[in-house]
């Protein structure tokens, strides 16, 4: 009920895959694409990664790999993708249609 | 050493203290509560015991086991913080919680949190979804309650099958929560459609069941009939209790009856109807302890996941997962209650 620090956060902290910080954001994908249960789901996405399941919650790894292959940080820096541009990078990557992507396309005659 | 005091939380969030010995009583009870209510195993010894660990600990948890870290949705991102008032736009709302909380994902949606009350300001929040979809690259749900109880009147065009049903007019009561059903399904399938075509990358249908049975049922054929449509939708179902309110009491969905189901039943339905992920509750009792409570809500949340097909994502908010029932609860109260139901019952989010 807007204690974001005391739910959101807490929860981020003691259970959480980080988001961007990591490749939570890449696993949730897979969820929510393919419906796969959380262990198929960080199996596949190291396997894409070449990395193993620790990695994946691993910033300093994370933020190396999600630079290397323009995934979209945290922090964004100069001349790496972000937003919309890291989707197209995300959707080749994972092998998944993103609708948003896939409607930005159309829309930009892409 | 059995009667050594140690400080802890009730459901509602007060400090209580308890003996080691009350606190093994309170798992063994919670689970026990569970156990009997859902027809479900309790909780294996070794399971209690690590309850007992996190719960009899001076300090709170750090951090779950490594490698057990789970991925997060949410019931609407924005709505958090604009109850705290911060005058910023939804879409930066939603950069707030990529950027500087690391949300796996992110929920747009709207402070009137129903279907039917976005319904006539669609477009805009189509506008509003669109250009947040090109700021942000994690995955973007739109979230809404189907909130069935809207459809009665005076506020919506159902007769009122409350004050029918207090009156003693049971027939014409379920046909009135009957009649509501059919409206409710079409607003959702016409709102979350619209959002889909938008670039949602998922539709969160957030506290179904908060109207009993009719409320369920309408979510269900509404998923049905989206999953037909739009085969490769993202559909959440996050529930409003632990059971499902027999407001009817007489409505089914696959030849199954809907009132009285508990989480390990409801997730069968919503694979049936073809929900991708399902957000079970276990409610927070406010005159238990959360030790308690925890045993509970793990006890339930674990037949849950061994049910399940599909992921899971435990509701873990104010009120409910072992959360206690209050608008700012305790810090170490949330961290326990995080690190015990994602330890035990290996949930595939929350």
């Amino acid at each position: 009920m807007g204690d974001v620090l005391g739910v959101a956060a807490t929860h981020g902290v003691v259970s959480g895959m980080g988001g961007l910080r990591a490749a939570g954001d890449l696993v949730a994908r897979m969820q929510m694409s393919r419906g796969m249960r959380i262990k198929e789901a960080k199996n596949f996405v190291a396997n894409k990664l070449g990395v193993s399941l620790r990695d994946l919650t691993d910033p300093v790894i994370m933020a190396e790999i999600r630079e290397d292959l323009q995934l979209g940080l945290i922090n964004p820096q100069p001349g790496l993708a972000m937003g919309m541009e890291a989707k197209f990078r995300i959707s080749e990557l994972l092998g998944i249609e993103i609708n948003s992507l896939h409607r930005f396309k159309g829309k930009a005659g892409l | 050493m059995a009667n050594k005091k140690i400080l802890t939380w009730m459901g509602d969030g007060s400090f209580v203290e308890l003996t080691e010995s009350e606190i093994k009583e309170d798992l063994e009870g919670g689970t026990k509560d569970a156990a009997d209510r859902g027809r479900i195993d309790p909780l294996t010894q070794d399971e209690l015991d690590h309850l007992f660990d996190i719960y009899s600990s001076s300090s709170p948890p750090g951090h779950v086991e490594q490698g057990n870290e789970v991925v997060f949705t949410y019931d609407t991102t924005c709505n958090e913080i604009q109850r705290n008032l911060l005058p910023i736009d939804r879409t930066q709302m939603l950069q707030l919680y990529e950027k500087a909380l690391g949300a796996d994902t992110v929920e747009l949606g709207h402070i009137d949190y129903s279907f039917k009350a976005i319904k006539p300001i669609v477009g805009y929040e189509r506008s509003v979804l669109e250009q947040a979809l090109l700021v942000t690259t994690v995955p973007v749900m739109y979230g809404a309650m189907p909130n069935l109880g809207i459809y009665s009147q005076p506020d919506g065009p159902a007769p009122n099958s409350s004050e029918l049903m207090s009156a003693g007019k049971i027939e014409e009561a379920r046909a009135a929560s009957e009649a509501a059903i059919e409206h409710a399904v079409a607003d959702m399938v016409f709102v979350a459609s619209e959002l889909y075509e938008s670039g949602a990358d998922g539709i969160d249908f957030d506290t179904t069941g908060a109207a009993g049975d009719p409320d369920f049922l309408a979510t269900l054929r509404a998923v049905e009939i989206l999953k037909k449509k739009y085969p490769d939708m993202c559909i959440e179902m996050g529930m409003s209790g632990e059971f499902v309110l027999g407001m009817h009491g007489d409505l089914h969905y696959e030849d199954i009856r809907l009132a009285g189901l508990f989480p390990h039943e409801q997730v069968k339905l919503a694979e049936k109807a073809g929900v991708t992920i399902f957000g079970p509750v276990v409610n927070t009792t406010t005159a238990d302890s959360c030790a308690w409570n925890v045993a509970r809500v793990a006890t339930f949340l674990k037949a849950c996941v061994e049910q399940s097909n599909i992921p899971v994502h435990a509701n873990m908010g104010m009120g409910v997962g072992g959360v206690p029932l209050n608008s700012i609860p305790p810090i170490d109260a949330v961290a326990r209650a995080s690190k015990a139901v994602v330890d035990i019952t290996q949930l595939d989010g929350l």
